[in-house]
This record gives C-alpha cells, structure tokens and sequence, in this order.
C-alpha cells in the first residue's frame, strides 16, 4: 500500500499527487513512468513521474481525469492509499549536452515536459517553453515554468489566456529567429505528429514521450508497440522517449483509441460522468 | 493385488458445451474412492522408474500407497517433501513425457494416473490444512542466511520453498502485484484456478518465505545491491518478452500477444469486466497463432469470453502440434477449429486501424528440420483470407532482458537467456543462481521447478561452504 501524502487540484480535470514510495524515489529520472492499480478490481494504468524527493522518498503524479481508473485516483484524498505502485520503469531521457531546447508541453503533457524544461534550465542550457491548452481555466505550473525558462510562451485553443492558437503557431514563429539544439515535445499524439514535422523540416533534433496502452510496463504484454523508423519498439522498455522524426504517428494514433467505448462505459457505470 | 484395469480411472469433468462458456475448472478431482481405486492399480515398483522422469524426484509409489492406505495427508507429506507445488503439478505437469511414459503399466494399457492422484492428495490437504495444521511444512527456525529469489513463478517459488525448508531467509521479489509467474498472468482459471495457486504461495509464507511484489528488480534494485544484503541471489524471471510474426497489419487494433491477452484475462480478471477495470475485446472470429499450450489456452480463454469461432493457426501439421494431447484434445471437443499446415502471411484491417481478416498461405511438408520435425514449406499461389476481428500471437516468448540489461558482467547466450552451470545453476557472478525459462527459454513449469530445486541445493552448499571458510 502507498500512502497519497499530499494532494493539489491543478485546474477542474488535472490533479497532483504526492505519493509516498521511497525506493521508487531514490532511483527515479526524469521521463521515467510509474504503473499504478488503486484497488483489488483496478487496472495498471502508466504515468510519467512528474517529479521525485529522494530525502522525502515521495514520488508526485500529475495526471488527468479522463478514464475511469483516473477519475477514481482523483476521488482519493491524502492520508489514503493506493494499493500497488511499481517503477520506475522505462528509460531515463537523456538530456546532457544541450545548449539550447524548446520544450513543448500540451496540456497535462506541460506537466511530463516542465521537469525536463528544468532539469535543462539547470544544467545551463537556454530553455525556452511553449505550454498550450484549451482554455485559460486549464493553464498549469506557469509560475513554475517562467522560473525556469528563458521565455514561457503560452497558447490557448480560445484565446482565453496567451496567444490564440496551437503551440505549432509559437514554435513556427520562433524558428524563424532562431534555432535549438534539441526540441522536446510531450502532449497529445497528435500536437506531437505536427512538432516533429516542422522540426523535420528545420533539421531540429526532436524528441517526444509516447505513453501507450499497456498492462505490465516491463516488455512483457506487447501492448505499447510502436513502429519507430519502420521497426516495432515497445515504449514501456524501449521508450517511453523516442525519436519524434522516426515514429509513425498515424498508427499510434490508431492503436490509442483500441478502447474508448470500454473506457466510455466503465465511466458510467463507475458514476464518473464529466469525461 | 493390484487393480489390472488396462485404463485410468476417469476424471469426472465439466461437459464440453457447458464449459466452453465458463472459466470454472475444466477437470474435477478424484473423488476418495476413485484416487484409492487408482492407487490401487500401482504396481509399486522396486526400480520405480516413475521417478527417474520426474525432474523433482517426488517419491511417486510412496505416495501413492498412502493414497491406497487411505492416508491421504500423508500422501501430501511425502509429496512435499520434494514438491513445493503439489497442485500446481499435479495439473498442469506433462505427466505424460515423464512420470507417466516410464510407468510400467504404460507397456500395455495406460500409466497410473500419478498427475491425478497427486492432484488428489494436494486438494485433500488444502481442503483440511486447517484440520491437520500444517507442520509437515514449518520450516526450522534456526536461520542459516539470507536469500533473495526474483520472480515468483515455478522456478522461484520451488528454490523459495526449498530454501526455507532448509532453514535461511527467504525474500522473493515479484514484479507483478500478486505472485506465481505464469502459474498467475498465464494459465488460465479453468486448467488452474488461482485460488490453488495463493493456498500454494501461502503455504510457502508460513514456511516463512517472504514476497514482495511490485518490485521490478533491475529497476528499484540492482541484482547487486540484491548482492550486498543477502548471502546469495536466484534469478528466475522467466520469458516473457513475446515474439511477433513480423508481417504486415500486426501493429493493427485486434492484435494480441497471447501475454497481453491472457494476462488481461488471468491476472487482470478482464473476463469479469466491466466488474474488474481491465477490459478485453474479442469478436466473433478469432485466430490463435501457434500450436503450443499457450496457444491452446488462449484459443480456450477466447471461445469463453463467447468468441464464435476460434481458429489455431499453425503452420505444421496435426503430429507436430507442440502442446500437450489432452489440452488439443480439451480444445477439439470445445469447438476450437484447426487449421492446420497454414501460415499467416498479413493481417487486413479496415480505415480505423482495426482487424478485418488475417491472410494464410497453406503449407506442405518437406524435409525434417533440426528439430526433427518436418519442415513446412509455403504452397506457391495458394494465399487466401479468413474474416477475423482477433487475432492472438502465441509463437513463443523470449527473455525478459531488464537483469542483464541492469547487471554488468552477467553472461548470457546470443538469445538473451542467462548462462549457467548446468549441475549447480550457477551463473558467471559468484553468489548468484539462475534457472527456469530465463535460462532455457520457454519451457514448462516442472523443468523450471526442477531447476529451482537445483539451484537451492547448491546455494545451501556454497553459503555454507563460505561460513566454514
């Protein structure tokens, strides 16, 4: 059993989440994942790890209310517990060596994206970050975001908040005037599809976090395969960081809806009504 | 005088029609009269060739004169002094490549039913562990070390067990959230039902053998820093990594690895969905690509999970199906259709990614190969489709790569698999054992058991042989 130490609501549907799993902690980098059940009856659901505290030993997960296991994690309040916790799992990015990056977050992906924005904000690397979202009642982490980047350009789909757009309209601009090293890309498959196209073009180095299906995490169900430069990867052993120029999108895409109605009908039948 | 009946005393089962839409157990048990009327028909003897096929030396006409003797806890006892996992065996062992093929009776008429009768004896002592308690099985309380086991499947639990017996520590690190391997994510409910498999497990608990799970080790811990705080480590990790075909629309929604679709089943109870979270999608047509056990199994699971028709797709022919006569034999008279001497060559899908039909050439058969198995060989032209909305890969796994991946200077073969003495399981790092699938690729729970027998034999030696020192 691990114990939710803390727990912040971050806009209407996203939460955080401090949980209390010290050996997790004290061998977790960034771009690692976690796999939690809540209950006897849940099923193991991926999330990035969003941060760590080795002194602590607590591990923090932002994550989305969108499927029924999400919905329920955000019913539980701090002091109780979920049931398994495994990780960390996958590889660690590797993000020494750059001079420059544009981290690119979508929405809950901001959350994935920012420790990587700050881990490279402080090894000395000039970051800038782009963070979209749907509207301005959405915006995360943005104070923490302008503390540990150069510039902070932030989209709404609306224009509620920032520049009205996607943050392919702010990256495009920006690669008029300049250049990176690396671009780092985390959000919905299909924000990641555009960046990677226009950092193709650009010549820019891009890398971007796929998080699939899958049941164990550790290579065994095959659940998470991919295809990366015409050859099947999977993205729990071989991932969850790989090469945004060499990923099929379109199929990921696909293989990410394999179980929407499922999904729809374990929410109502769950009572969990506003996805 | 023993009982000359030429065949078996029958397993009462479920009909084929009923249990074809339900996970309950397939076969039922022995009754007491016909375990003892089975007993009966063992000739008991001196040279108990039985034994010599039984890769954990269970004393096989000891046991079952208890069963004749009416003795049926004692039976138990005898079995487990070898055995860690006697109704797991007793079930889903190949009795008939090894206890069974060296029966005398098998020379004419059929072998003893020792699968069944050690089925049997398990059953009975769980049905009465309370009755009886369970000191046959304490463990003794002077510790002689520290051990840790990675994985809790066969191989893992057997050395557990065994060490435990013996007297040290015993920590076995799982990294799935309940233990047993296989015995828990792949062998269905209906040939081994999990409750048999926890009463296993926690039999070996009050042996004082501890597991933690969700502690996938090469990632939280380190085979060495597994190394520093025990006297000597075992790795049984097993293979789980599944192979895919390589053809084209395998990446398509529908597709499976016989892994992922029996772990969603067994492990996650998505048979149960939407009551248990994770789900499965079936279809009405199936396709199981394989001709192994774990294909048979998941054709099986399929056909339950109310599936219309359920294919074994296999490219060689009817006498070179590799999984055992009685589970084909289960899977025929549930109404699972053999195609046989058929090859997928792709797999079609509609515009949304999902599977519409897998594309098979038929095969002849040629030479023997190096299996010994004649080799099958594609008939040009002769390519056709079947309509399928599932489509299940079971054409083998391979190692799990995390330990060698985490453990610098562990050697291991071309294929993945973890090098080791073959009479002490010992690897290349001092202190530190391996056995089961992670050494021999997939094989079965009983060889795996066997070599977890070994490796505990001679970690007992090596840890004492350092106190000494």
């Amino acid at each position: 059993m691990y114990r939710i130490l803390e727990k912040k609501i971050l806009n209407e549907s996203v939460q955080q989440m401090k949980i209390e799993a010290p050996l997790i902690a004290a061998k977790a980098k960034p771009g690692q994942f976690i796999i939690l059940r809540i209950d006897d009856k849940g099923e193991r659901i991926p999330l990035t790890i969003a941060g760590y505290d080795r002194k602590e030993g607590t591990i923090t997960i932002i994550f989305q209310m969108v499927g029924k296991t999400t919905k329920h994690l955000g019913t539980l309040e701090e002091g109780e517990f979920i049931k398994d916790f495994v990780g960390p799992l996958g590889k660690a990015s590797e993000l020494e060596g750059y001079k420059s990056a544009c981290v690119i977050g979508g929405g809950l992906g901001t959350a994935i994206a920012f420790p990587q924005a700050k881990e490279l904000h402080e090894q000395g690397a000039d970051v800038d970050i782009i963070a979209g979202f749907r509207n301005k009642d959405l915006i995360i982490l943005e104070k923490e975001m302008k503390e540990n980047a150069s510039n902070v350009y932030i989209t709404t789909d609306d224009g509620s908040n920032g520049t009205k757009g996607f943050v392919t309209d702010i990256l495009k601009e920006l690669l008029k005037k300049k250049t990176y090293d690396v671009v780092i890309a985390i959000g919905p498959l299909v924000m990641m599809k555009f960046v990677s196209m226009i950092t193709r073009e650009a010549g820019i180095k891009t890398i971007v976090s796929m998080n699939s299906v899958m049941v164990d995490g550790t290579g065994m169900c095959g659940g998470c395969r991919l295809t990366v430069g015409g050859e099947t990867k999977f993205a729990c052993v071989d991932g969850p960081d790989f090469d945004g120029h060499l990923v099929d999108f379109d199929e990921a895409i696909m293989r990410s809806t394999r179980y929407k109605e499922e999904e729809e009908h374990s929410c109502r039948l769950g009572g969990y009504t506003n996805g | 005088m023993a009982d000359m009946k030429l065949e078996k005393y029958k397993m009462p089962e479920q009909e084929p029609e009923t249990r074809n839409r339900n996970f309950k157990e397939v076969a039922l048990g022995y009754t007491e009269e016909l375990a003892v009327s089975e007993a009966e028909r063992c000739l008991e003897c001196k040279h108990r060739p039985c034994v010599k096929g039984c890769p954990v030396n269970v004393d096989i006409p000891g046991f079952i004169r208890k069963i004749k003797e009416g003795r049926f806890d004692e039976a138990y006892g005898v079995i487990a002094l070898t055995n860690s996992l006697p109704a797991v065996c007793g079930r889903v062992c190949p009795q008939e490549t090894q206890c069974e093929e060296l029966c005398v009776r098998a020379i004419k008429g059929e072998a003893v039913g020792i699968g069944r009768l050690e089925r049997f004896a398990a059953d009975y002592h769980m049905a009465h562990t309370e009755e009886f308690g369970s000191e046959a099985m304490e463990g003794q309380t002077a510790l002689k070390g520290r051990v840790a086991v990675v994985g809790a499947g066969p191989a893992g639990l057997t050395c557990a067990g065994d060490m435990a017996k013996m007297g040290y520590n015993v920590t076995v690190f799982e990294a799935f959230h309940e233990p047993g391997g296989v015995l828990t994510y792949g062998i269905p409910e209906f040939r081994l039902p999990k409750e048999i498999v926890k009463k296993e497990i926690s039999l070996m608990e009050k042996l004082g053998v501890e597991v933690r799970v969700n502690m996938v080790i090469g990632k939280i811990l380190t085979i060495d820093e597994l190394l520093a705080e025990y006297d000597a480590v075992f790795i049984g990790t097993g293979a789980g990594l599944p192979r895919f075909m390589e053809i084209p629309g395998e990446n398509l929604n529908g597709v499976y690895s016989a892994n992922e679709f029996l772990t969603r089943i067994n492990l996650m109870k998505a048979y149960k969905w939407p009551d248990f979270d994770t789900p499965v999608k079936i279809g009405k047509n199936v396709a199981v690509v394989g001709g192994g056990n774990v294909a048979m199994d998941a054709a099986r699971s399929a056909k339950r999970l109310g599936a219309e028709n359920v294919y074994i797709i296999y490219r060689r022919g009817e006498e070179e199906l590799p999984a055992r006569l009685e589970e084909i034999h289960h899977a025929k008279e549930e109404g699972i259709i053999f195609k046989l001497l058929n090859n997928p060559v792709s797999i079609k899908g509609d515009e949304k990614g999902n599977v519409t039909a897998i594309e098979c050439i038929r095969m002849g058969l040629g030479e023997p190969d190096s299996s010994g198995r004649r080799r099958p060989v594609p008939i040009k032209g002769s390519e056709f489709e079947i309509p399928m909305e599932t489509v299940i890969v079971a054409i083998g796994q391979t190692p799990n790569p995390l330990i060698k991946d985490t453990t610098q200077n562990l050697a291991t073969a071309s294929w993945g698999g973890i090098t080791v003495n073959e009479e002490t399981m010992a690897t290349n790092i001092e202190g530190v054992y391996a056995g089961g699938d992670i050494v021999t690729g997939a094989a079965t729970v009983i060889l795996a058991m066997g070599a977890g027998k070994k490796a505990a034999a001679a970690m007992d030696e090596y840890i004492r042989s350092k106190q000494t020192v």
